[in-house]
C-alpha cells in the first residue's frame, strides 16, 4: 500500500504541477470533493496557505493540505463537518465586514489581519481546529493526502522513507 | 451452549494479565485470556504519526476506536462530557494482545525503595491519601528480575546509579548507546555533579530470545515495532502462555460482568465475544487485569446482591485515587545540530531529583531527554510567545527541529481520594455496558514539584549548551493517562484498601487484580516494569494456594 502510494506520488512529482492550478483543474471534475463544496475547498486552501506558506520550501498548498482536510471531513473528522461548514461562513463574513471583499480577492497582508481576528475572537475554536488540521496535513503521513513528495519531511530535513544508513539527502 | 469450566479467567492480555496467564498456565491452571481488542500488526499503521498511540488525531492506532467506546470526563469547570478514544482526556491504553506494550517507549524502571513507603517518609500532606504499600521493596526484587529476564531489558552498570534499589542480578541485554544529544547531555551532567546512566529499556540490544536487536528507527513510542525489538507481552509470555497447552487467548473479547454466587464467590465472567454474541465463561477463580480506569469500571459494574456497590466496593474505594504523572521538564534550542535520527532518542536519565527534594517537597521525578520529536508534534513544540503559525512558525520549525532537545520526568503524584472513576449508566458503550466515569484533580503539591524539577531540567540544558530554553510545567487537573494507576489499592486495612497485599480482593476468595489499579502510589517512574512485577506477585501468590482441583485461600 505504502509503496503504491510512494510511486505515485514520486510521478506527479515530475510532473511538478503547480499546485494552484491543479487545484483549479478540479473545478471542472465534479465530485472530486468528498465533503467541501468547490468554494469552500478554494478558502481553506488560502487559508492553509497562510497557516503554511511557501517560502525557500513549499508550503501548504504544495502539500495539498486541502485534500487532506477534505478527505479526513469525509472520514475521522465527521464530527467537525459542522464547524467547518460554519467556520467558513465566517472566515468570509468576518473578512466582508473588514475589508467589503471577499477572502480571495483581498491582499495577503489583509487575509493575515482577517485570521488573527479570528484568532483573538469568537471563532477561536474554529481558527485553532483548522490550524491544527492544517499542520496535521502538512506535517503528517502523505497517505492522508497532505504533505504532498513528503515536502514536509525534506524541509526537516528527514528521510523518508527512512532506510537506516542508507539515505541521507545531501 | 456453554462454555467449557476453566480454572482461571484473566481479563486482559496486558503488561500485568499476559504474565498472570502465563504463569498460571505454567503452573497447570487451565486459563481463558479475555482480551478486548485483536493482535496488533505494525503493517497496519507502520510509520504513521497521525494513527499511533502517540499522537491519535486520525484514530488510536492499535485502539480503542472511535465508534464503539466512549468515557465521560468531568472538566475543570464542573462541565461533563463525553470523550471518544483518539481525543485528549479518555486516558486511553491500548486495546490489543500486549496493550501497551506493543506500542510503549518500553522504559523499564524498577521504583525505588521510598516509592513503596512514602508515607513513612514524608508523612501525609493535607488533602491526600498518601500511604506505604503493604509491600516492600524487597518483596518486589524478585519479581521485577524475573520480569527483566523473561520479557527482556537492556541497561547499563547498576553502580552508575547510586539512588536505585539494591538488585541480585544486572540486566540480561547491554544498554542503548547514547544519541549524540544523549552525549552531550551526559557531559553536562556530570559537570553539574548529577548521576546520569543509560535508560534501562523493554527493547533487545542484541538478538535475544529469537528477536533481532533495535535498529534505531525514529518511530517507536507510540508504534508497533517493524522488526520486533521491542519486548512486550504480546512478543514474550503471552506466546509462552499459549504454548503451554493450557491457555485459551480470546480476542475481541469483552468483559460485561463479574458474576457472583449465593456464597459471595466468583463464579464466572460474562462477556461479548468476536461476534457480539453475550457468553458466560465460568472459572474457579478471575483475575481482573484492565488497566486502572476498565478494571475499577468492571468492578463497579459487576452489582449482586450480595454486592449492591460493586464488587471489592463495601467501603467505597474502587475507583478512588486515580492517578498518573504530572509531566514536568524543560524544552532547549542549540546552536548547532544535536538531532542524529538515531532512535528511540531517549536514552540518558538521571535519578538525582526523585526523593530529597528540599522545601518539603514530597516525591519528585526521574529526568530522562525525550523520545524522537515527529514532525506534527513538533508543530506544536514553539516557544513561549513563538509564533503558532504562518512565515514565523514555518521558520522557527525548519530552524529548530534538529536543534532542539527537550529532558522531562513523571513527578510522582500524590494520590488525591477525590480523584476518581466511576460508572455512567447514562452512557452505554456498544455492547450497552456503562462506560467508565472520570472527575478530580491532582493535588497541588505536584505543582509544586513540577515546578523544582522543571527548573533543574532547564539547568541540565543550559549546561549541556542551549541558547535559549523555556519550561512546561503541569497544571492541575484530571490525572490517569497511559501511566494511570491506583484506583484499586492493595492495604492491609480492608477499611482503606481494596485489595490485599497479593491483590486479591479483601470481599472475595477468588477475585484478583493484577495491573496498575494495585499500586498505593505510582513512583517518579513510567510504571510498567511495576504492573509485571506485580503480575508474578500477584500470580506467585495464587500458585501457592492453588490445590491442584480448586482453589482455597
Amino acid at each position: 500500500m505504502k509503496r503504491r502510494v510512494n510511486r505515485r506520488t514520486f510521478v506527479k512529482g515530475v510532473a511538478a504541477a503547480g499546485a494552484a492550478s491543479a487545484l483549479a483543474s478540479c473545478a471542472s471534475a465534479p465530485g472530486r470533493w468528498r465533503f467541501l463544496t468547490q468554494p469552500e475547498a478554494e478558502l481553506v486552501n488560502l487559508i492553509s496557505d497562510q497557516i503554511i506558506p511557501r517560502d525557500q520550501d513549499p508550503g501548504a498548498i504544495d502539500a495539498g493540505v486541502v485534500y487532506f482536510i477534505d478527505k479526513q471531513l469525509a472520514g475521522p473528522y465527521k464530527r467537525f463537518q459542522r464547524d467547518y461548514r460554519e467556520g467558513l461562513v465566517t472566515v468570509e463574513k468576518t473578512c466582508v465586514s473588514m475589508y467589503e471583499k471577499k477572502f480571495a480577492e483581498v491582499s495577503w497582508n489583509e487575509q493575515t489581519k482577517v485570521l488573527e481576528a479570528l484568532e483573538s475572537g469568537p471563532s477561536a475554536r474554529f481558527f485553532e481546529l483548522i490550524r491544527d488540521h492544517c499542520m496535521q496535513g502538512f506535517y503528517g503521513s502523505p497517505r492522508h493526502g497532505g504533505n504532498k513528495d513528503y515536502v514536509s519531511f525534506r524541509m526537516l530535513g528527514l528521510d523518508y522513507p527512512q532506510i537506516i544508513g542508507q539515505n541521507r539527502y545531501s | 451452549m456453554a462454555l467449557k469450566h476453566v480454572n482461571a479467567v484473566v481479563i486482559g492480555a496486558g503488561a500485568g494479565g499476559g504474565v498472570v496467564a502465563k504463569e498460571l498456565a505454567e503452573a497447570g491452571l487451565s486459563v481463558v485470556l479475555l482480551e478486548r481488542g485483536p493482535w496488533a500488526r505494525f503493517e497496519d499503521h507502520d510509520h504513521d504519526e497521525l494513527i499511533s498511540q502517540r499522537t491519535t488525531v486520525l484514530g488510536n492506532g492499535f485502539g480503542p476506536d472511535d465508534e464503539r467506546y466512549r468515557r465521560v470526563v468531568q472538566d475543570s469547570d464542573g462541565q461533563w462530557r463525553i470523550v471518544l478514544p483518539s481525543e485528549g482526556g479518555y486516558n486511553n491504553n491500548a486495546a490489543c494482545v500486549g496493550s501497551g506494550t506493543v506500542s510503549y517507549g518500553a522504559m523499564a524502571w524498577r521504583f525505588m525503595e521510598q516509592d513503596f513507603r512514602m508515607r513513612s517518609t514524608y508523612g501525609t500532606p493535607e488533602g491526600s491519601t498518601l500511604e506505604d504499600w503493604p509491600i516492600t521493596y524487597a518483596d518486589l526484587e524478585p519479581c521485577y528480575e524475573k520480569a527483566e529476564w523473561e520479557i527482556g531489558v537492556s541497561g547499563g552498570d547498576a553502580n552508575l546509579n547510586p539512588f536505585a534499589a539494591p538488585r541480585r542480578r544486572p540486566y540480561p541485554m547491554p544498554p542503548h548507546p547514547y544519541t549524540f544529544e544523549g552525549r552531550i547531555l551526559e557531559k553536562a551532567a556530570v559537570g553539574l555533579g548529577l548521576h546520569p546512566f543509560p535508560i534501562p529499556m523493554l527493547r533487545n540490544t542484541v538478538l535475544r530470545d529469537g528477536r533481532p536487536a533495535c535498529v534505531h528507527c525514529r518511530y517507536c513510542v507510540g508504534f508497533a515495532c517493524e522488526v520486533n525489538a521491542k519486548c512486550g507481552t504480546h512478543n514474550t509470555v503471552i506466546p509462552k502462555a499459549l504454548r503451554t497447552g493450557n491457555c485459551e487467548l480470546r480476542t475481541e473479547s469483552v468483559a460485561a460482568e463479574i458474576l457472583t454466587d449465593d456464597r459471595g464467590r466468583v463464579r464466572a465472567v460474562r462477556y461479548f465475544d468476536d461476534r457480539d454474541r453475550e457468553q458466560i465463561q465460568t472459572a474457579d477463580l478471575v483475575v481482573v487485569s484492565c488497566s486502572a480506569t476498565e478494571t475499577p469500571r468492571l468492578l463497579l459494574n459487576s452489582r449482586s446482591r450480595l454486592f449492591p456497590h460493586g464488587l471489592g466496593n463495601r467501603n467505597d474505594w474502587v475507583g478512588r485515587n486515580l492517578q498518573g504523572h504530572a509531566y514536568t521538564g524543560s524544552f532547549g534550542l542549540f546552536a548547532s545540530d544535536v538531532y542524529d535520527d538515531v532512535g528511540p532518542g531517549a536514552c540518558i536519565a538521571a535519578c538525582d531529583y526523585n526523593h530529597g527534594l528540599p522545601d518539603g517537597l514530597v516525591g519528585g521525578a526521574m529526568l530522562a531527554n525525550e523520545f524522537i520529536r515527529l514532525p506534527y508534534l513538533f508543530a506544536n513544540r514553539h516557544e513561549p510567545g513563538g509564533a503558532r503559525w504562518g512565515r514565523g512558525h514555518k521558520g522557527f520549525q525548519r530552524s529548530w527541529f534538529r536543534r532542539h532537545a527537550g529532558v522531562q520526568g513523571p513527578v510522582q503524584e500524590i494520590p488525591v481520594f477525590e480523584a476518581r472513576v466511576e460508572v455512567e449508566p447514562g452512557v452505554r458503550d456498544h455492547w450497552g455496558i456503562p462506560v467508565a466515569k472520570l472527575s478530580g484533580q491532582r493535588h497541588a503539591h505536584d505543582v509544586e514539584v513540577g515546578k523544582y524539577v522543571a527548573a533543574r531540567a532547564e539547568q541540565w540544558l543550559i549546561a549541556a549548551g542551549a541558547i535559549k530554553t523555556w519550561q512546561r510545567t503541569p497544571g492541575r487537573g484530571l490525572s490517569g493517562g497511559q501511566h494511570q494507576a491506583g484506583t484499586c489499592r492493595m492495604g492491609n486495612d480492608p477499611k482503606t484498601s481494596v485489595t490485599n497485599r497479593y491483590g486479591r480482593i479483601h470481599e472475595v476468595d477468588n477475585l484478583f487484580i493484577a495491573d496498575g489499579s494495585l499500586h498505593v502510589t505510582n513512583g517518579g517512574f513510567n510504571p510498567v516494569l511495576t504492573i509485571m512485577a506485580l503480575g508474578y506477585w500477584v500470580a506467585g501468590h495464587i500458585k501457592t494456594q492453588w490445590k491442584g482441583t480448586g482453589f482455597r485461600s
